[in-house]
């Protein structure tokens, strides 16, 4: 171990102050969940049926993310140009836009009487529950990328380059294998975000069981009429949120097996 | 030119603004041009400008029938070229075994994989790296990782190889052992090296370009150059001293007034303007008594005698530069390589009087 040098007592008072401020309210909730009913609360169909959507939904944004995201990070890492800031500032503008604010642009384009004019009519549609969670989850998977790409430098891609691969070559076989644990774990941490996503689905895609009723939704709805189904299935998706925060911070170790061994 | 086109000749003219480099060079099929120079002189530029990394403002360059660049308008880029660039640092993918490194210019250039492999196994057997074929970069050493770059980049088949200071990232004597695989490796090549180290042009190449400042000053055959330099920086890079003067019968007699016997490497009729290179290692190094400066021997101490007498020269001291385990003692007049001991015992110091005392063997005189 390296030398550790003294952080101030006060400092780790606090610190200790806000992971409690984290992590006491789930406490809470944990506490108040009827453990006897649990199964039958979070099986009942309409949770299953939200559940599976959630699920579903997020795959398939999370796919959305990395077919568009990672070509968005690799312009706006190695490719220089004017506005390249303001760009950047757009793209990650889903970040801190209030959701309900995304809805209501993306219902603006989309929506029956949008710029679209209802050519592509998605809204109320399960595609449109993936295309806001897309949009709202967009912004972390480029964010993470554009930066690992930053770092990892153009050095590998101009040998690659001069051994004689092609652009395209380049990318696939050094560029996205050299940053792959950023990919990994930008796109655990959009599909992470799609879950939680409440405020554009409710407002692009509405609230329809089986088909936009996601499981966010789903428990506000529940909070109204069985507080108890409310509880349970939010310790669903804190269960679901750990994981995909554990298998995130495990990947970016795991996908570097060539940094893991050290010469014997 | 009236010369015809040879098969893979290179001729490069560009400059590029920004980085103030302005450079001409050509080469020969088959031959390893050595670019000599001090940090900063613009040496990695050229070899930018030949791989297509860096983009010059204007200027031209062929490969055999090849246009490289013709700017402004023409621009190859890189991947077709068919140059290949090897770096300080081997550069090795990290997350590919050796094996798949090696292979990676065949496989890239659209070789079935199997013909890859073949290649690579060829490449890592003349650079004895096959023992190490499934091993990841993390797991060579410096001197390992740099053959494996060297196999990698010869198995790439390039029409044209650029070596970019490939050994002085190394310790000696891995040095000395990869120098060795390269010479062997290089024989026949077009290749462009590019180095600090005067050694390494000496024994891997067949001809120099010295640049100082975004500009080639000399260039020409490696031993005629380096021997006998014709810049200040060619000489200080070969670890010579370079004088200017006129022919006298027995040597030189220098702009500033100094005579020196030496051999003239082709007559030279008297008189007639001459540069000398004089070997800092063979001049000797004597203090001056304090007390009578340098009245008694004003410039030169034997004016005219016969070729075979050392010449004798009052000189100050103006630095004094550990070298390997020698000191140069530069001084007004010429340098002296001398054992630290004779230092301590002759208490040299910047601006000690000190008498130089140049044999006829270290002097080469030249037109």
């Amino acid at each position: 171990m390296s030398l550790r040098l003294g952080v101030p007592r006060w400092v780790i008072a606090v610190a200790a102050l806000g992971a409690a401020f984290v992590v006491l309210p789930l406490v809470a909730m944990a506490l108040r969940v009827d453990w006897a009913h649990f199964l039958p609360l979070i099986a009942s169909p309409s949770a299953v049926d939200a559940l599976l959507l959630s699920l579903r939904t997020s795959l398939l944004a999370t796919l959305g993310c990395l077919v568009l995201g990672v070509p968005m990070a690799v312009v706006l890492a190695r490719v220089p140009f004017a506005g390249q800031r303001v760009v950047r500032a757009i793209v990650l503008l889903p970040l801190v836009l209030p959701p309900v604010v995304g809805g209501l642009a993306l219902l603006a384009l989309y929506g029956r009487r949008g710029l679209l004019d209802g050519a592509l009519n998605v809204a109320f549609s399960t595609p449109a529950v993936v295309i806001a969670q897309t949009f709202v989850a967009l912004p972390f998977l480029v964010l993470s990328l554009e930066g690992a790409l930053r770092s990892a430098g153009e050095r590998y891609e101009a040998v690659a380059a001069t051994l004689g691969a092609r652009p395209s070559t380049v990318l696939f076989r050094v560029t996205l294998p050299l940053v792959l644990p950023a990919v990994v774990s930008g796109a655990i941490l959009s599909f992470a975000r799609a879950l939680g996503e409440f405020g554009a689905t409710l407002t692009f895609a509405g609230s329809l069981q089986g088909v936009t009723r996601t499981l966010p939704l789903e428990i506000y709805l529940q909070r109204e009429t069985d507080p108890d189904a409310a509880v349970a299935l939010s310790l669903v998706l804190v269960a679901v949120a750990i994981a995909v925060v554990a298998v995130a911070h495990g990947a970016g170790e795991g996908l570097r097996p060539w940094r893991a061994r050290r010469p014997a | 030119m009236a010369r015809p086109a040879a098969r893979m000749s290179l001729r490069l003219e560009a400059a590029a603004d920004a980085r103030d480099v302005a450079v001409s060079l050509t080469l020969e099929h088959g031959e390893t041009l050595a670019v000599l120079g001090p940090n900063g002189a613009g040496k990695s530029t050229v070899l930018g400008m030949l791989a297509g990394l860096v983009r010059p403002d204007r200027g031209r360059a062929t490969l055999g029938g090849d246009v490289l660049f013709d700017l402004p308008g023409r621009w190859q880029p890189p991947h077709l070229r068919g140059v290949a660039l090897l770096a300080q640092d081997a550069l090795l993918f990290p997350h590919l075994s050796v094996r798949a490194n090696v292979a990676f210019g065949p496989r890239a250039s659209g070789a079935p994989r199997a013909e890859a492999a073949e290649r690579a196994d060829e490449w890592m057997r003349r650079t004895a790296t096959a023992d190490f074929a499934h091993r990841r970069p993390a797991e060579l050493s410096g001197g390992q990782a740099q053959r494996v770059a060297i196999a990698r980049a010869l198995a790439a088949e390039p029409r044209l190889l650029l070596l970019d200071e490939p050994l002085s990232a190394l310790d000696v004597a891995v040095a000395a052992e990869v120098r060795g695989m390269l010479a062997g490796v290089l024989a026949g090549r077009t290749t462009v090296l590019v180095t600090h180290d005067a050694l390494d042009a000496y024994l891997l190449a067949d001809r120099v370009a010295v640049m100082h400042d975004g500009r080639v000053v000399e260039e020409g055959p490696t031993r005629r150059v380096l021997e006998r330099p014709r810049h200040p920086f060619t000489a200080e890079l070969s670890g010579l001293t370079l004088v200017r003067g006129v022919r006298t019968p027995g040597g030189m007699r220098t702009d500033d007034g100094m005579l020196l016997s030496g051999h003239a490497a082709e007559p030279v009729a008297p008189g007639a303007p001459v540069l000398a290179a004089v070997r800092p290692s063979a001049v000797r190094l004597a203090a001056t008594a304090t007390g009578a400066p340098d009245a008694a021997t004003p410039d030169a101490a034997t004016p005219d005698a016969a070729t075979a007498t050392a010449s004798s020269i009052a000189a100050t001291v103006t630095a004094l530069e550990p070298q390997a385990d020698l000191v140069r003692v530069r001084t007004d007049r010429l340098d002296a390589l001398v054992p630290p001991a004779d230092v301590a015992d002759l208490r040299l110091r910047v601006s000690s009087p000190v008498t130089l005392t140049v044999p006829p063997t270290a002097v080469t005189v030249y037109p």
